[in-house]
């Protein structure tokens, strides 16, 4: 848990960087500082790992002071990721990755082992990766390798200065999708500083709004954009806000969670009931493990052959951790009306439609408004 | 001029002793100043570096580089002075030696403070975001990414101390200035030849020597590929 109470940086000079914020951050929240650049986030995010010294207020990690304690033992027990610049040139992958464990004084071979976990975890090959240099590696692979450094020690707090900012949008977003399914399985504490709107409602569980040095608005994506405090934080959400709502909600929320199905053994006919009852006319294939393997749309005149026999090759899927404007956008360019939702084993999770989409986008709404 | 070439070359193939005592005092000379003078200047480099030294750095490489204008015989001639003054001898290794440090630091020195100054500030923010003390973001961070550029200096260093050196026969210290020095008096251009080429061809050969050193001090993540 992280504690920032009435927390001042003012200058030498006079320049008051931040004014008085005050928030909180649960043990396993991902809490995001937003704002235009000189707002003085990410000063604020310096300011809990005492990179920038705090003028007045105090700011406690797990009910300690952070002031009390050794500022070195402090940062070895956070974790730090900034943009890919980050990397050590001089140092290979490896090296960059045990770079804390080296300072806590672990084992090699612990070491060693440590990072080779992580690769897997960031989804790099440790053979290949381990003993290249930063240099040698793409832009996302050095995110990647930047996320696994600042896990390698395995701290229960994060900080993250757009640790996304300078790579291109598309494997942003393969990023960000990453990292959170990466944080449902760690559950860090996590300030993540960006100036990018779509990043924060994507990735905060909370969003520290700040203007100017100050926190403006303190609360979930969807308080932030269904109910802005003033117009400075409205118009930083945007007009488009019926469409910003599709990057709050995840497929798992609106989802239909018992969709029909049908055993790949079995005549598609077993399925008719369940299908029936839904009130729609496909079913999803699956095999004895619950794990997706077809699509069948009712044809009556088949209905008394094996459902494998029958069904089609799910053309997409979608998992359970993407955002609606993800699964929107997947439905529209493979030009499907219905998009089965799977797990990381494949195992079917539920199925999405377009009229879910839509019901939860307006309950969104309704909800938030009243 | 061609009959002095050949006559070089006839002293060369008399004397070949003579020639190689002559290049090794020399080389003794230039290795024992340029060592101290790599070890003074690396370390004041790294000194005048650190935070809150702006001014004391701005101040020593003042006084470096003032040092460096002074005409050589003209320090050779005041460091006879003071150490006679104070009873040591004023003449041979030792005026020499020291002479050739105060040359020979500068080019280190200045490598040295610039290359860590030069290092992104980036990193070394994160390697004290990640708990590094200032001795260990000195050690892992800063002074293996300008290790390429303080190479360069001692590489610097070295060649200039080696075309200095020749005037320490000036001051009884031998090496390759003494043939230089008795061609010039006794008007032998033979021995001028011999002295100032071998001065050239040791010049050329520690330029390459370093050139190698210095690709092998430059960390691989750093290599232009």
């Amino acid at each position: 848990m992280i504690k920032l109470e009435n927390v001042t940086k003012v200058y030498p000079d006079g320049t008051e960087a931040v004014k008085d914020v005050s928030f909180e951050v649960e043990k396993g929240e991902l809490c995001v500082l937003l704002g235009p650049s000189g707002c003085g986030k990410t000063t604020t995010m310096k300011m809990i790992n005492r990179l920038i010294p705090i003028s007045s207020g105090a700011i406690y990690l797990d009910g300690e002071d952070v002031t009390k304690v050794n500022e070195n033992e402090l940062r070895r027990n956070i974790g730090y990721a900034i943009q890919e610049i980050g990397l050590f040139p001089h140092m290979t992958v490896g090296q960059n990755i045990e770079t804390v464990p080296v300072l806590k004084g672990w084992a090699k071979a612990k070491r060693r082992e440590r990072a080779r976990e992580l690769l897997g975890l960031v989804r790099l090959d440790p053979d290949e990766t381990l003993g290249k240099y930063p240099s040698e590696l793409s832009g996302g692979q050095r995110q990647r390798v930047g996320l696994a450094r600042a896990l390698a020690a395995d701290p229960p707090t994060l900080l993250m200065d757009e640790p996304f900012g300078a790579i291109d949008p598309i494997t942003r977003v393969e990023l960000q999708n990453e990292f959170l399914k990466i944080q449902q399985e760690i559950t860090k504490t996590i300030v993540f500083v960006t100036h990018d709107i779509y990043e924060a409602i994507k990735m905060g569980d909370k969003i520290a709004m700040m203007r100017d040095g100050r926190l403006v608005q303190f609360g979930t994506p969807a308080e932030l954009t269904y109910r802005p405090k003033d117009s400075f934080v409205e118009d930083f959400i945007g007009a488009d806000r019926a469409l910003k709502g599709l990057q709050l909600i995840r497929v798992k929320d609106v989802m239909d969670a018992s969709p029909p199905t049908v055993r790949a053994d079995e005549k598609a006919a077993a399925g008719e009931e369940g299908m029936r009852g839904k009130g729609v006319d496909w079913l999803a294939v699956i095999d004895e493990n619950g794990r997706l393997t077809g699509w069948l749309s009712w044809l009556d005149s088949r209905r008394e052959e094996m459902a494998r026999d029958v069904m089609t090759p799910p053309q997409v899927v979608a998992n359970e951790s993407m955002v609606l404007n993800e699964a929107l956008s997947m439905m529209l360019s493979a030009n499907v009306m219905t998009l089965p939702v799977v797990d990381a084993r494949n195992r079917l999770r539920g199925v999405l439609t377009f009229d879910d989409i839509r019901r939860g986008l307006s309950e969104a709404s309704e909800g938030q408004e009243t | 001029m061609l009959e002095a070439i050949v006559e070089a070359w006839q002293f060369v193939v008399r004397r070949p002793e003579l020639v190689g005592q002559y290049t090794l005092a020399h080389m003794w000379l230039v290795f024992v100043a340029g060592a101290i003078a790599l070890v003074l200047g690396v370390g004041s480099g790294i000194f005048i570096s650190g935070r809150g030294r702006e001014r004391l750095a701005e101040v020593a490489l003042y006084i470096a580089e003032i040092m460096m204008t002074v005409p050589s015989l003209a320090l050779f001639g005041l460091l006879m002075l003071i150490l006679g003054g104070i009873g040591l001898k004023a003449i041979g290794f030792l005026p020499a030696v020291l002479a050739l440090i105060v040359y020979g630091q500068l080019p280190v020195l200045r490598n040295t403070y610039t290359a860590i100054r030069q290092v992104d500030p980036a990193l070394i923010e994160v390697g004290r975001g990640m708990g590094m003390t200032e001795t260990q973001v000195l050690l892992r961070v800063k002074f293996p990414l300008a290790l390429p550029v303080v190479m360069a200096g001692v590489r610097n260093s070295l060649v200039l101390l080696i075309g200095i050196a020749t005037i320490a026969a000036f001051i009884g210290a031998g090496g390759l200035g003494v043939p230089i020095f008795r061609g010039l008096t006794n008007n032998r251009m033979d021995l001028i030849i011999v002295g100032g080429v071998t001065v050239s061809i040791l010049a050329l050969v520690i330029d390459g020597l370093m050139t190698v050193v210095q690709r092998l001090a430059t960390p691989r993540g750093l290599k232009k590929r």
